[in-house]
């Protein structure tokens, strides 16, 4: 502790204020992902940037460390004029980032990781020896000479931390940091972070999950279509209006309605099967899978990324086959050993997580995309072979309208639309051929609140309409305001099958380590 | 500060301008070369490009060189968006060749209406055997189509080799490295009195016809094309990528033998040690000249065969070697892919966000 | 068994040999930064033909190689540029490179064509090069048998003990953690692909320089894409791409003696071997799979900078 006394002395040295943005713009075109705005961050302060998707975070941020330039507007940092020309010109005035998408390299170690992020150092055992010190003092562990294909997400998360910090950094700037996080993971990165802030060191946390943001920092600025509405001291808030001030409107409840259990009948889908192997060795086995649901009911598959759940929805969707038919029992039907194609001729339709290059095809226009899973409907293939346009089109416009997705046109490409609009096009694609089941993954991540609604809506009107739905994701809250049952997948093996009301998060926090789950 | 952004939507004359200033910018820089080689550019330019097609025999000897050009690039066309590098052509054309020219040797003097099919279809087997080997490669070992094609390649130009010093020479042709000269039933009729101008220009134009209909209406050529983007969301779409694999190959096999077949039936009228100056590598350049649509690979086609012309031209007129042509290839080629920014991405100017 | 013979085959292979050497390097340097450069034909044979036009006009070895790498870079650079900053497909793109090379050098090298160049000297190893059989066979080449075996070396340290190799396999690993990192991926990118331009044009110029010496069109005959393929048979690896080049070179030497050995069967045959077996060597390491291929994650894909 006396060690960390020592470095807060050294950093106080500098005066109260680390950070003073002052009347910051930005301009893409004639849109504003930022007006002026303000922004203080004192030292050792935890400063939570809080907003919706597209409230103009990132754009900030960026313009923190470098990576964009301000239009108007002026910084301070320690008291000093700050403007970074680029990220290594941040890098030397001790600002460091944590970004959201890891900058790792997969065949390489971690030492390797290490020494790319520290200008002219090479992974030998000097560097080596300087890491462990700094693991040791913030109490992050990591192997430094494994290669990092073989991490999984929370340690790939700790080789970016120990990245930034071995440079020593004043500012940290970590963007959206515990979405791929467990609860149990969570907790360790903030006794870190309370650490740094213990030695002055100053933090910016971007955030849209309100109990953290409450929990862990010292004040809040919160931003809304690229200005700054508020800045409030979280800890005096409730997480409802921390959220009220964010969207700007009043969040209206999704609460499933409870299906009646007269009304539940016998299981229309049921998976049973022992070990799953993927074709990619990329994506995690899975082993002694047994799920089912019913008619008109949402189960839950909660999870932290990377721990078998494109495996399990490949498995769902048809793109991985098994040989054993019996394995997966559609309406009494084997299924298991048939392709994507036959088993969305029998209703079983999909939404994958990455919407653009799997469900969809960015270079295509939207119509196009049509074609890729609706093609047996509506006419569009005619005889087997021929494509018809107009048809296509027609299905297209339809699902435009009705479920209200914003695009300038039918031939946009999909990349052109927004994650938000994008993901109702994708849902409402499936959701037009009356799915029996419907499978799909995140279907929230990156996706504005309003969207957001709209979609767990279309869920529940899909799962009321008497589809069975299996919603695979990382949200804890979506989960248990959106499903009726739940359960969670750890290491490629799933636990045992909840009913919602009977779930707290401290329960499915515990499920998604892999607690309860026997092996 | 000029800077770039993705059109949202993307129209059909985005692609035309692109090709038009590739083109202008391939005829700007040939003809700086030519000045620098101390020659009048205009005059030159005229005299390799203009004064070849001044004649009936001009017009016929352009259209047997577009051809095999035309021919090849419509399949290479169609695998080429099936993101499959089948470009080994120049191998399955020689293949193509040669085993219709082994049939029409086989059944020489024999005369009948069925000769000539049976021959082309001697010819597309072979081209379609020599496709199927990267295919079969690819699908079973995941082995690169590139090299596996190329590869093949060089091999088949030695398996014509080999037969024409060897079983297919001419008996009476005094040890001359070639076949016997195809006798009529064997030969595919002129379309002119002059020239060599050929029936198989035709069946070239059919196949950029039908070609056209595969990409535009088949649901074959859609898949493919998903495939090519991308292969995670075509397998997500119920379509496999070994289907396409066989597919792209199997045509472009098919097509290049055909294309040879019709090469030496229609062309040459014998098997020699050389019956291609690499259309099967040319025709790449007009399936990207047409920007990957069949239709344009007719007018794409013509444009290169014309290339060709200009090259024996300019030996003849110029005194610069006739291999001179690839440097005005590859430079359109250069260009294109250069322009080819322009279409799904907008050039502006201002400051960059 | 002849040792006189048995020393001379030996020597020649390492003459056939070294041309791949050196274009394996340099299609090798780029695919570990990420870039698959099908232009490595072009950029042999303009290689060729600039050294050659170099050595004919009486300037020393050392002059005529540097010549060439120039060229060779030149050359590569309009490759980088369409790439790199206009987003080519790199395929069509090297496809274009190996086509503009060819006829630039058939246009350019007509003027040579007949001429030969002058006779380079040995280096003799000195007390090695005494040794029985293998003294002649391995340590009494030219220096550029010598140059290709230390790139080689050159190289393994610049990917394996260097930062600045270690940037490179980064770059060719996973280009958008490099960006976000800081790096300049196109910059290296850039680098990459003119140094691995020239390491070609420098096998090219050897064809000319020692092994014919003279100029003909066309003359690389296919040695690019043998080049391209050694990587992959290579696993991306420096010294692997050595014994590949000496294998693929042995067959070569082999089929010219086979008469010697009492073969008889058409020359054409025996030609056909180095494309079978790339393409042997080729499925055996495919067919290992994703553990097996170390192909850098990155390769051939492009790279756009995101606003």
């Amino acid at each position: 502790m006396t060690e960390s006394v020592a470095i807060a002395e050294r950093l106080s040295a500098s005066s109260k204020q680390c950070l003073g943005v002052r009347g910051l713009s930005k301009y893409f075109g004639d849109f504003a992902a930022n007006r002026d705005v303000t922004l203080s961050v004192d030292a050792g302060e935890i400063h939570a940037l809080l907003g919706e998707n597209g409230a103009g975070k990132s754009t900030l941020v960026k313009m923190i460390y470098g990576i964009l330039k301000p239009d108007t507007g002026s910084m301070e940092l320690l008291a000093k004029p700050y403007s970074p020309d680029s990220p290594s010109d941040a890098k030397h005035s001790g600002v460091g980032m944590v970004f959201q998408h890891f900058a790792v390299f997969d065949a390489l170690t971690v030492l390797e990781n290490i020494a790319l992020g520290l200008e002219g150092r090479f992974p030998d055992e000097i560097l080596a020896a300087e890491i462990a010190e700094v693991c040791d003092r913030y109490r992050l562990h990591v192997e430094l000479n494994r290669r990092v294909h073989d991490l999984g997400a929370g340690e790939r998360q700790r080789v970016e931390i120990i990245r930034v910090l071995m440079q020593d950094p004043r500012l940290l700037i970590l963007d959206e940091p515990t979405s791929v996080l467990t609860p149990q993971e969570t907790e360790q990165l903030f006794t870190t972070l309370d650490r740094l802030s213990d030695e002055g060191r100053s933090i910016i946390y971007i955030s849209h999950k309100l109990d953290e943001v409450r929990a862990l920092c010292d004040r809040a600025t919160l931003m809304r279509a690229g200005q700054v509405v508020d800045v409030v001291d979280p800890r005096q808030e409730s997480t409802r209006s921390l959220g009220e001030k964010m969207i700007g409107e009043r969040l209206t409840e999704t609460k499933r309605s409870k299906v009646s259990s007269a009304e539940k009948k016998k299981a229309r889908l049921t998976v049973r099967v022992g070990d799953v192997y993927p074709e990619s060795t990329r994506n995690v086995v899975l082993n002694d899978v047994y799920l089912s649901v019913a008619p008109g009911s949402i189960l839950g598959i909660s999870g932290v990324s990377g721990n078998g759940q494109d495996t399990l929805f490949d498995l769902l969707s048809g793109e991985l086959i098994l040989p054993n038919p019996d394995s997966i029992v559609l309406d009494g039907e084997p299924i298991a050993h048939l392709g994507v194609e036959k088993r969305r001729f029998l209703g079983l339709l999909g939404a994958p997580e990455n919407r653009l290059g799997h469900a969809a095809i960015p270079e295509l226009t939207l119509w196009e995309n049509v074609i890729l899973t609706a093609r047996h409907t509506r006419g569009i293939l005619k005889n087997d072979h021929l494509i018809s346009g107009t048809s296509a089109k027609a299905f297209a416009d339809e699902v435009i309208k009705t479920f209200d997705v914003r695009t300038p046109s039918l031939n946009a490409k999909a990349s052109s639309l927004s994650g938000g609009n994008l993901q109702k096009f994708l849902i409402g694609r499936e959701l037009l051929g009356q799915p029996k089941v419907f499978v799909v993954s995140n279907p929230t991540w990156g996706v504005d609140a309003k969207a957001q609604l709209f979609i767990h809506q279309m869920l529940m009107k899909m799962a009321d309409e008497g589809a069975s739905v299996i919603l695979i994701s990382q949200d804890i809250d979506e989960l248990l305001s959106v499903t009726d049952r739940i359960c969670a997948i750890c290491h490629g093996r799933l636990s045992r099958t909840f009913p919602t009301d009977e779930m707290t998060p401290e329960h499915l926090g515990a499920l998604m380590l892999g607690q309860e789950i026997d092996s | 500060m000029i800077f770039v952004e993705a059109r949202a939507v993307t129209r059909w004359y985005h692609e035309w301008i692109a090709v038009l200033i590739a083109l202008i910018l391939t005829v700007a820089t040939a003809s700086a070369l030519l000045a620098s080689l101390g020659l009048d550019p205009v005059s030159s330019l005229h005299r390799i490009f203009i004064r070849p097609l001044n004649s009936v025999y001009g017009v016929s000897e352009l259209l047997a060189k577009a051809t095999p050009l035309i021919t090849i690039g419509v399949a290479l066309a169609l695998g080429f968006r099936a993101g499959v590098w089948n470009i080994g052509a120049e191998g399955q054309l020689v293949m193509g060749g040669l085993c219709g020219g082994a049939v029409a040797l086989a059944f020489w003097g024999v005369d009948g209406f069925w000769v000539m099919p049976l021959i082309l279809l001697g010819g597309t087997l072979g081209g379609l055997v020599w496709g199927a080997i990267p295919a079969f490669l690819k699908v079973r070992f995941n082995a690169n189509e590139i090299l596996v094609s190329l590869m093949l390649t060089y091999v088949a130009i030695l398996m014509l080799s080999v037969m024409v010093h060897g079983p297919l020479r001419d008996p009476a042709g005094f040890n001359f490295p070639e076949s016997r000269l195809f006798h009529d039933a064997a030969t595919l009729p002129k379309l002119f009195s002059a020239g060599r101008g050929h029936l198989g220009f035709v069946f070239a134009l059919m196949f950029a016809v039908l070609g056209t209909w595969v990409v535009k209406r088949w649901h074959l050529g859609f898949e493919m094309r998903v495939t090519g983007l991308s292969p995670t969301a075509a397998k997500f779409a119920g379509y496999s990528r070994d289907r396409t694999v066989w597919m792209a190959l199997l045509i472009g096999g098919a097509v290049s033998g055909f294309a040879g077949v019709v090469e030496v039936t229609g062309n040459i009228g014998q098997l020699v040690p050389n019956i291609s100056p690499s259309y099967g590598f040319t025709a790449i350049i007009v399936a990207f000249l047409a920007r990957l649509h069949p239709l344009a690979v007719i007018p794409a086609g013509l444009l290169v065969a014309l290339s060709y012309l200009a090259g024996e031209a300019a030996q003849l007129s110029l005194g610069i070697p006739a291999a001179s042509t690839q440097v005005f290839q590859g430079l359109l080629l250069f260009f294109l892919l250069g322009t080819s920014l322009l279409v799904n991405y907008r050039i502006r100017f201002g400051r960059i966000g | 068994m002849d040792y006189g013979l048995l020393s001379s085959i030996i020597h020649a292979i390492l003459v056939a040999s070294t041309p791949l050497v050196f274009a394996g390097l340099g299609a090798l340097i780029q695919e570990r930064a990420g870039v698959l450069n099908l232009g490595i034909e072009g950029l042999m044979i303009v290689g060729a033909l600039a050294g050659f036009a170099t050595a004919l006009a009486g300037y020393p070895l050392l002059m005529s190689v540097l010549a060439a790498a120039l060229a060779g870079a030149l050359l590569a650079s309009i490759f980088a540029v369409l790439v790199l900053r206009l987003y080519a497909n790199p395929v069509a793109t090297g496809l274009a490179l190996t086509l503009f090379g060819l006829g630039l050098a058939a246009l350019a090298g007509s003027q040579y064509v007949g001429q030969a160049a002058p006779q380079v000297d040995t280096w003799a190893i000195p007390v090695l090069h005494h040794l029985p059989v293998i003294g002649h066979a391995l340590f009494s080449h030219d220096p550029l048998v010598y140059l290709s075996i230390l790139m080689a070396f050159v190289i393994w340290w610049f990917l394996k003990k260097s930062r600045a190799g270690l940037i490179l396999r980064a770059v060719g690993e996973n280009h958008t953690s490099a960006h976000a990192l800081g790096f300049s991926v196109r910059g290296i990118r850039f680098l990459a692909i003119t140094s691995g331009g020239a390491l070609a044009a420098i096998g090219g110029s050897y064809l000319t320089l020692v092994q014919t010496p003279l100029f003909v069109e066309g003359m690389t005959a296919g040695r690019g894409w043998i080049a391209l393929a050694l990587v992959v048979f290579a696993s991306w690896r420096p010294f692997r791409v050595i014994a590949g080049a000496y294998l693929f070179g042995s067959v070569t030497i082999l089929q010219l003696h086979s008469q010697a050995f009492g073969i008889s069967i058409p020359a054409q045959w025996l030609s056909m071997l180095p494309y079978i077996v790339t393409i042997v060597a080729l499925v055996l390491i495919s067919a290992r799979g994703e553990k097996g291929l170390a192909a850098p994650g990155s390769l051939g894909k492009i790279f756009r900078v995101s606003r």
